[in-house]
């Protein structure tokens, strides 16, 4: 396709809110009880940053490849696709990005947990329990069957690898976040679009973490 | 088979005001007013159906089923033109499941796009016939004038070989008007659809009298500027006079604006509503409004 600068947000919205909403009722019927196992490893991914213990970044970064694979083939590839043709282009890079975790987990030291307790770690920590346990409880107000859930939906997945990547130091960081960053900011803007009140979240994980980010000790590494 | 259009055009836009022609739809209501294609002189009913958003609905089979409940009691009701686009996600694959569902109702008039850039429009219309499941499409336009040039030639030839029986272009967008109004004027087209109603009235200025001189067809879209129209007026009240011309909602009164207007061919609002649907047919039955009436109507909604 061409002529993309002809297009306009509202252009881009192909579907309604409806449909948008029930695709993650359909999901969660599909793939229940996953849920308990990537929250759990969610959970352990935290927990293993909070004991920031030597080696352990890696296994985090293991963790998140395998959800970021499952999310963009069972989420977005099988499902988002059909009513958003703009992410044949998108789902690929969460492939991209569960290749540069697994390579973030092998290299040594390219991933370390920070020793400190600073303000990029416990902004980091917000995001991750933001991602894992807000975004579930936010489906109450709505419907719990369209909760979206870390590690089977996009935006809690991406928001809570920001979180994880706060917590970290290292070269290798700054080649993580654009990608999920990427995919918080195309959702931002889709919900804003459809003028969902949840689409503040994903864009406020986004400047947080660019705030985080040019801390003068955001990016030491 | 090539329509000799202008061999039919001479008086047919003169005539346009008061062609319409009835076409029998629910037995107990009237019939649904129809309105000339300049280039063939077949008839359509004046309300069609548009697919987008509302039929983009992946892979949920209740939604689909919903989708094919709407083009039930839109044929039911005397309509004939469904228009889709392959950019409208799963649209195309939802009217053809609801075409297969109610056994590819005769009536159909198949409105398509083309959109895309460089050699591939032939490849992108097959595939969007067969997830229609008709034999051909009666209508293909290039989609918001995407490589116009060269999906217009693409167009032009399948008509030449009667895989395709009308040619048009299409825009939503204002801003591109200019380069419409080019098209209009230099290429032997059929049909074109552009965006007008009662506050978007632009089109009157130049388009819609250019596409009556040039015996073009015209389709509206977005009647309802995607809902936002009918949002906006839903807590206004209708004029005392709604009555006197037929209406009793506010898209009613949107509908009748547009399709009274002589070059406007058919009007395409799209519904997810079995009830909308059908309150969408019926602003096509009934008294239709003069020129004085259609701008009372913009007046007072102007005025709001």
């Amino acid at each position: 396709m061409a002529e993309w600068w002809s297009y306009r947000p509202e252009d881009m919205l192909l579907f309604s809110p409806r449909v948008y909403w029930r695709m993650f009722e359909l999901h969660n019927a599909a793939v229940w009880p996953l849920h308990l196992l990537t929250v759990t490893a969610g959970l352990g991914a935290v927990l293993l940053a909070l004991g920031r213990a030597h080696g352990t970044a890696r296994w985090v970064a293991f963790i998140l490849a395998i959800l970021w694979v499952f999310v963009g083939w069972s989420f977005l590839w099988l499902r988002y696709s059909t009513i958003n043709w703009a992410i044949d282009y998108l789902a690929p890079l969460f492939l991209l990005q569960a290749g540069l975790l697994v390579i973030a987990g092998i290299l040594p030291h390219a991933l370390v947990f920070d020793r400190r307790h600073g303000v990029a770690g416990w902004n980091g920590l917000a995001m991750a329990i933001t991602a894992l346990f807000l975004y579930p409880l936010l489906a109450l107000a709505f419907n719990w069957r369209q909760a979206e859930v870390f590690g089977i939906a996009p935006d809690p997945t991406a928001i809570g690898t920001l979180g994880l990547l706060l917590m970290t130091r290292g070269a290798f960081r700054l080649v993580l976040l654009p990608i999920p960053a990427l995919w918080c900011l195309v959702s931002g803007l889709t919900l804003w679009t459809m003028e969902e009140p949840t689409a503040w979240l994903p864009i406020a994980a986004v400047i947080v973490t660019l705030a985080t980010y040019m801390l003068p000790t955001g990016r030491k590494s | 088979m090539p329509i000799a259009r202008r061999s039919v055009l001479e008086g047919m836009l003169a005539a346009a005001a008061s062609s319409f022609v009835p076409l029998p739809g629910r037995a107990q209501e009237a019939t649904i007013l129809t309105r000339p294609i300049p280039a063939s002189g077949e008839v359509i009913p004046v309300i069609g159906l548009g697919s987008w958003i509302t039929f983009n609905v992946g892979n949920d089979p209740v939604l689909m089923d919903e989708c094919a409940s709407v083009m039930a009691a839109f044929f039911t009701a005397g309509g004939r033109l469904i228009d889709c686009s392959p950019m409208y996600g799963s649209s195309q694959t939802a009217i053809g499941y609801g075409l297969a569902k109610l056994g590819m109702p005769k009536p159909l008039f198949s409105a398509e796009k083309v959109w895309t850039s460089g050699p591939d429009g032939p490849g992108q219309i097959e595939r969007s016939r067969q997830f229609w499941g008709v034999p051909r499409f009666d209508l293909v336009q290039v989609h918001n004038l995407i490589d116009w040039q060269e999906n217009l030639k693409t167009l032009m030839d399948m008509k030449s070989a009667g895989t395709l029986r009308y040619v048009g272009i299409t825009t939503s967008e204002e801003r591109r008007h200019d380069l419409l109004e080019e098209i209009m004027r230099t290429q032997p087209i059929d049909f074109v659809q552009l965006t007008y109603n009662v506050v978007d009235r632009e089109p009157e200025q130049r388009l819609l009298p250019l596409a009556g001189d040039r015996g073009i067809a015209v389709i509206v879209n977005r009647p309802f500027q995607q809902g936002a129209l009918t949002r906006r007026l839903r807590n206004e009240s209708l004029p005392s006079w709604a009555a006197e011309i037929g209406v009793s909602t506010w898209a009613q009164f949107i509908l009748k604006h547009i399709i009274s207007h002589p070059a406007v061919t058919v009007a395409i609002p799209a519904t997810t509503s079995v009830d909308h649907v059908r309150e969408n047919l019926d602003a096509g039955r009934g008294v239709q409004m003069d020129a004085g009436m259609r701008a009372r109507m913009a007046s007072y909604v102007q005025d709001l």
